[in-house]
């Protein structure tokens, strides 16, 4: 296991796109240390040859038909979107 | 029979309503009656609509007048735990991320509850995005538990469970991921089942882990839980993990298997962290099990030792991976102060998640991130087979596993600030969502405080039918179920 003091909070927090404070910062960083470091004794269980588990029954494709069917009006796809103009959401400019 | 009708049973009413003993209106105007005189104090609802529900009521009413009864539920008011979508009602997942979020579709247990012709009552409180053990990381503020409003009604789905237990609905919907229908119902003195991974659709239901979460109905009886399991079990095209397997009549299921069972005791389950006194209330329930001639039987589940860490490993990384899509852009929360669009993500979510959903965040950010996966998340999957093992093992010599439900009764409002104490509260719940088995929680008995506890039975997967009897067979010698809290 990897060393709980590896979580770099800065760099998670980008990962995750989410601004935080500092002092949100210094609080997780400690507390997930604590939550980490309770963790690490996952290490003592012997997982050799054995797979992972995904779901809790094996579960297999699922093939639907290609075959066209009524899906949610415009308007109540859009009807919570913070912004929008002429059925089409409003963003912060992407590409000068 | 109980005085109050909101303090009756979905059997009980289903029969006085078929006897045109009581209308649902007049079923209905209860239950809101009710709500408004205990819920400031209770606080186990986010929002109701009044004329709606009076008017499903009423329309209910009238189905009956002309012969066309729907089903078991007809008439009858169901409260939702509001994560849970319903066409043109509001779904916030308890967050100012969704405060002002109306749902534009019916989940697929909302559209099978209108079939069976339930009146849909209301929006029920949780930990934000089904966060928590307590109900306390709602933005909207946490819920009180009946039996003493100083203490927490547990949680994810307190709102749920506080709500039927002080009356204000006669069956609720709640979503379990690591014990957050079993918990609170143990700690609100209802019934609460998280039926096998698959049984219950999905769809429509917010995501929080979504290999482990799980709708199940909080009821007042074991034969309530069977008549909503009936209503919402069943496969769903629009939920790919969905089974193809049969519904049976669990209703009649209870009357027809009576034991004796072969019953294991976990050893592991009964260690250091429990309280006394549920620990007794639970000895208690194995010692009727006893005099019913089953089997006890001790067994090992070796690896529960590890079931904690596995589960906030999956359970994060997960949730980190589902939670990406509240980013501003198409619905949730906006902030009004980003220059660019990565700044509106980041600002939206920081401004829109509350303390223990950004914890989560992080924390599945990072076990998933480059260089952990293997050692954190991958690990956590491969213990999870150990786990899984584990409890299909046992299974060969008995029918089902007797554990408490929580390690502890209700406790005091913010008492809990350390997470990693709070996660402790689901120490004997998460092993059923990480083997995908149904569980329920019963009552049991009550502390010397007068604070309900909750005995849990986990089942073998998909064996609903075999559960829920011997669930039944302890509450019927028992009376703890038709206690009611004093408001």
């Amino acid at each position: 296991m990897a060393a709980s003091s590896d979580l770099n909070i800065d760099h998670v927090a980008q990962l995750a796109r989410l601004a935080l404070t500092p002092r949100e910062k210094a609080e997780f960083s400690q507390q997930l240390a604590e939550v980490l470091h309770h963790s690490e004794q996952l290490g003592k269980a012997d997982v050799s040859m054995i797979e992972p588990t995904a779901h809790a029954f094996p579960i297999f494709n699922i093939w639907g038909g290609d075959e066209p069917r009524p899906g949610l009006p415009v308007e109540q796809a859009l009807q919570n979107a913070p912004q929008q103009r002429l059925n089409m959401v409003v963003v912060p400019r992407v590409v000068e | 029979m109980r005085s109050e009708p909101f303090f009756h049973t979905i059997a009980e009413l289903a029969a006085l309503l078929d006897a045109g003993k009581l209308s649902s209106v007049e079923l209905t105007k209860a239950v809101v009656a009710r709500t408004k005189a205990v819920d400031a104090r209770v606080k186990a609802f986010n929002s109701y609509d009044e004329d709606d529900a009076l008017a499903q009521a009423a329309a209910s009413d009238a189905r009956r007048s002309t012969g066309q009864v729907r089903g078991l539920l007809e008439g009858i008011p169901v409260g939702l735990k509001d994560v849970i979508s319903v066409a043109n009602q509001p779904l916030t997942a308890s967050s100012r991320m969704l405060a002002n979020f109306i749902s534009p579709y019916d989940a697929t247990v909302t559209q099978r509850l209108k079939r069976a012709g339930a009146v849909l009552w209301g929006r029920l409180n949780l930990d934000e995005f089904a966060m928590g053990s307590s109900t306390e990381n709602s933005a909207f503020g946490p819920t009180h538990n009946p039996w003493d409003l100083s203490r927490v009604p547990g949680g994810s789905s307190g709102g749920s469970a506080a709500a039927l237990a002080a009356g204000e609905a006669v069956a609720t919907l709640g979503s379990d991921t690591g014990g957050s229908i079993r918990q609170p119902a143990a700690l609100c003195g209802v019934v609460g089942l998280k039926p096998s991974y698959g049984l219950v659709s999905r769809y429509g239901l917010i995501a929080f882990a979504s290999s482990l979460d799980q709708i199940g109905p909080l009821t007042r009886t074991v034969e309530d839980a069977s008549i909503m399991l009936g209503v919402i079990a069943g496969h769903d095209p629009f939920d790919s993990t969905s089974c193809q397997t049969e519904v049976p009549d669990y209703r009649a299921a209870l009357a027809e298997k009576r034991g004796p069972w072969r019953i294991g005791i976990p050893q592991e389950y009964f260690g250091e962290g429990l309280d006394p006194e549920v620990g007794a209330a639970v000895e208690q329930a194995i010692a009727f099990y006893r005099s019913r001639q089953c089997v006890i039987k001790e067994v090992s589940l070796p690896h529960t030792q590890y079931c904690l860490d596995t589960y906030y490993i999956i359970a994060t990384a997960e949730a980190s991976s589902n939670l990406a899509r509240y980013d501003g852009i198409r619905y949730g929360h906006r902030t009004a102060e980003a220059v660019d669009v990565g700044e509106l993500y980041c600002k939206s979510r920081a401004e829109g998640f509350g303390a223990e959903v950004k914890r989560r965040i992080i924390l599945g950010t990072y076990v998933l991130s480059s260089g952990y996966y293997d050692a954190y998340y991958l690990r956590a999957q491969k213990v999870r087979t150990l786990i899984r093992r584990d409890f299909l093992n046992a299974y060969q010599d008995v029918d089902a596993l007797l554990t408490p439900t929580s390690p502890v009764p209700a406790f005091t409002l913010g008492e809990k600030t350390n997470p990693l104490a709070m996660y402790l509260c689901d120490i004997y719940t998460i092993g059923a969502n990480l083997a995908g088995l149904p569980a329920i929680s019963v009552p049991c008995g009550f502390t010397g405080g007068g604070l309900p506890i909750g005995l849990q039975l986990i089942g073998q997967p998909f064996r609903e039918a075999e559960l829920l009897p011997i669930a039944h067979c302890y509450e019927q010698a028992h009376d703890w179920h038709t206690a009611h809290p004093k408001l």
